[in-house]
């Protein structure tokens, strides 16, 4: 029995700060996706949707959301939040479905509508929640985080304010032709030094913005699939894993790690483990990648995924990005769709929008950003709380 | 000084002891392991069913693990105590008894650029902010000067 399932569409909005309510986004997406599939509403028997936690009610039902929006037809739902990682988290729960014989075809829809400048946590006075707590007690935000890595890198690799700036003009070109990002402008070192420090080492432009968008994708049985497309693109693993105890790297919204002091660190850290849950599922390994859509959060947290998904020994990145192995035409090209540097982060929509554009690639249908001969790609994310996400899509 | 009552900004998570302040966590009876903040409900550690927790004060000293700061005034419920923001400077620091990383602020006037990884420091209490009747404290992490050691 086969335990793939195929990418028969895909569909995205374009990001940018559009100001309107999500669920029109999710709804174009869609239709995107459907078109693309060949499809119609009507052939959908289960929508799983990416939860937004920043536009009220409907978005923590983003299931019924949608299906509501395309027209209430009967269609089984779900609803998945699981921070960045909740587009991943909602094509995992179809792709059960799916393997589990309950429908062959679903729709998974994520659309955010954000607001300006630093994310914050949701309303009211909540003592019990880390993520209220870390704001009040330390006033740390989503980027003093990300600008606690990437110290460590400079610090343990000697990594350089210029190779974070790199990272930034290489997904700055290679977004420069992506009609679905919100920029699309080259970008030079001197402008990424230039721009204000945020979160020292962490420039305003080392740091990906806040953004509206949406992406669909229309899920199926390869069965199902082979009706409608002579060489679908699938889905060879889906990995979901959360950490192991203990968790000895300091991560979002959290005071502390866990304490290493009764039980020895696992043998892989938690972002080590997302990948390595894809390849192990996939039974691959990172030199079978033609490409990989990684998420850049900040400049060098794309430089630490490079080693995460074990494109190189850890300490290894910035050679491996400077060698222009990670740029389009490179070895293994990463972020061809420009990343979240030019797209900035729609939560429910980005794991998904990483597939969108994988399944692109492996179609040959990236345009000017195409990664010629692309057959393997793997997605990797995480959200906060503990949440991996990581697609491997081939064709 | 101000005549304002010093309380914690937030409770149970460290003594307030003006010479030795610490911060509270917990050690599992069962299985020794540490956790900060406090455990209450059942050990962390996957291996380990441990209802019972021993109070411990966490290391008062520990090296940088890495460290940033704030150039932008954090949104709320960060509360802001100048006007205009003044930045401030986060440390992650490691403890070694207890095997763990803590965030905290540095204390005012850290220049960030006489830290690395591996500078020591410890912990004292400061006002997080005020409001008519009170001054809200929380822990900082302070470089220990030379001379100190």
């Amino acid at each position: 029995m086969t335990r793939e399932v195929a990418v028969l569409g895909v569909g995205m909005h374009p990001w940018g700060k559009w100001g309107r309510n999500f669920v029109e986004y999710g709804v174009e997406a869609a239709q995107a996706a459907l078109a693309d599939a060949g499809l119609e509403w009507r052939d959908i028997e289960f929508v799983a949707g990416a939860d937004t936690i920043r536009n009220g009610y409907p978005g923590f039902i983003a299931g019924a959301t949608f299906s509501q929006a395309l027209g209430w037809k009967g269609n089984r739902v779900a609803s998945c939040y699981a921070a960045c990682a909740s587009g991943a988290q909602a094509l995992n729960v179809a792709r059960a479905q799916i393997l589990a014989g309950f429908c062959d075809v679903a729709l998974v829809v994520g659309a955010d509508t954000t607001p300006k400048g630093f994310f914050a946590p949701v309303g009211g006075e909540r003592h019990d929640d880390p993520d209220w707590l870390r704001f009040r007690l330390l006033g740390a935000t989503n980027p003093t985080y990300f600008a606690l890595y990437a110290r460590r890198r400079m610090e343990l690799y000697g990594a350089t304010s210029e190779d974070f700036a790199k990272v930034k003009v290489k997904n700055a070109r290679h977004g420069l032709a992506n009609p679905y990002a919100r920029y699309r402008k080259e970008v030079t070192i001197e402008e990424v030094l230039a721009s204000p420090v945020v979160a020292d080492p962490l420039r305003l432009l080392d740091i990906c913005a806040t953004s509206d968008g949406a992406a669909a994708v229309v899920l199926t049985s390869v069965e199902f699939a082979r009706r409608h497309t002579t060489n679908p693109v699938t889905v060879a693993a889906i990995s979901t894993v959360t950490p192991t105890y203990p968790q000895t790297i300091i991560e979002m919204p959290n005071f502390s790690t866990d304490s290493a002091a009764a039980v020895a660190p696992p043998e892989r850290s938690f972002r080590d483990a997302i990948a390595f849950a894809a390849y192990e599922e996939a039974g691959i390994g990172p030199d079978d990648l033609d490409l990989a859509e990684v998420y850049d959060l900040s400049t060098a947290l794309e430089l630490d995924w490079y080693e995460n998904i074990g494109l190189c020994k850890e300490g290894e990145a910035e050679r491996l990005l400077n060698d222009g192995d990670t740029s389009l035409g490179g070895r293994v090209p990463v972020n061809p769709s420009g990343g979240l540097a030019c797209f900035g982060e729609a939560i429910p929509a980005q794991a998904l929008a990483q597939v969108c554009e994988i399944t692109w690639q492996l179609r040959g249908q990236a345009g000017d950003r195409q990664v010629e001969g692309a057959r393997v790609g793997l997605t990797v994310n995480q959200g906060l709380f503990g949440h991996g996400s990581s697609v491997i899509l081939k064709r | 000084m101000s005549d304002k009552t010093r309380v914690p900004a937030v409770e149970g998570w460290f003594t307030t002891d003006p010479d030795r302040p610490a911060l509270i966590g917990t050690r599992c009876t069962t299985c020794g392991t540490y956790s900060f903040p406090r455990e209450t409900s059942i050990c962390k550690n996957p291996a380990c069913t441990g209802r019972e927790f021993d109070e411990v004060e966490l290391s008062r000293r520990g090296v940088i693990w890495s460290y940033t700061n704030a150039c932008y005034q954090p949104p709320p419920p960060y509360v802001p105590t100048t006007d205009p923001f003044e930045p401030f400077a986060i440390a992650a620091v490691e403890l070694a008894e207890e095997k763990m990383v803590v965030l905290g602020q540095l204390v005012p006037g850290v220049d960030i650029g006489d830290l690395s990884v591996g500078t020591e420091v410890e912990l004292v209490l400061d006002t997080l902010f005020e409001d008519d009747e009170h001054e809200y404290l929380v822990w900082k992490w302070r470089p220990v000067s030379e001379g100190a050691r």
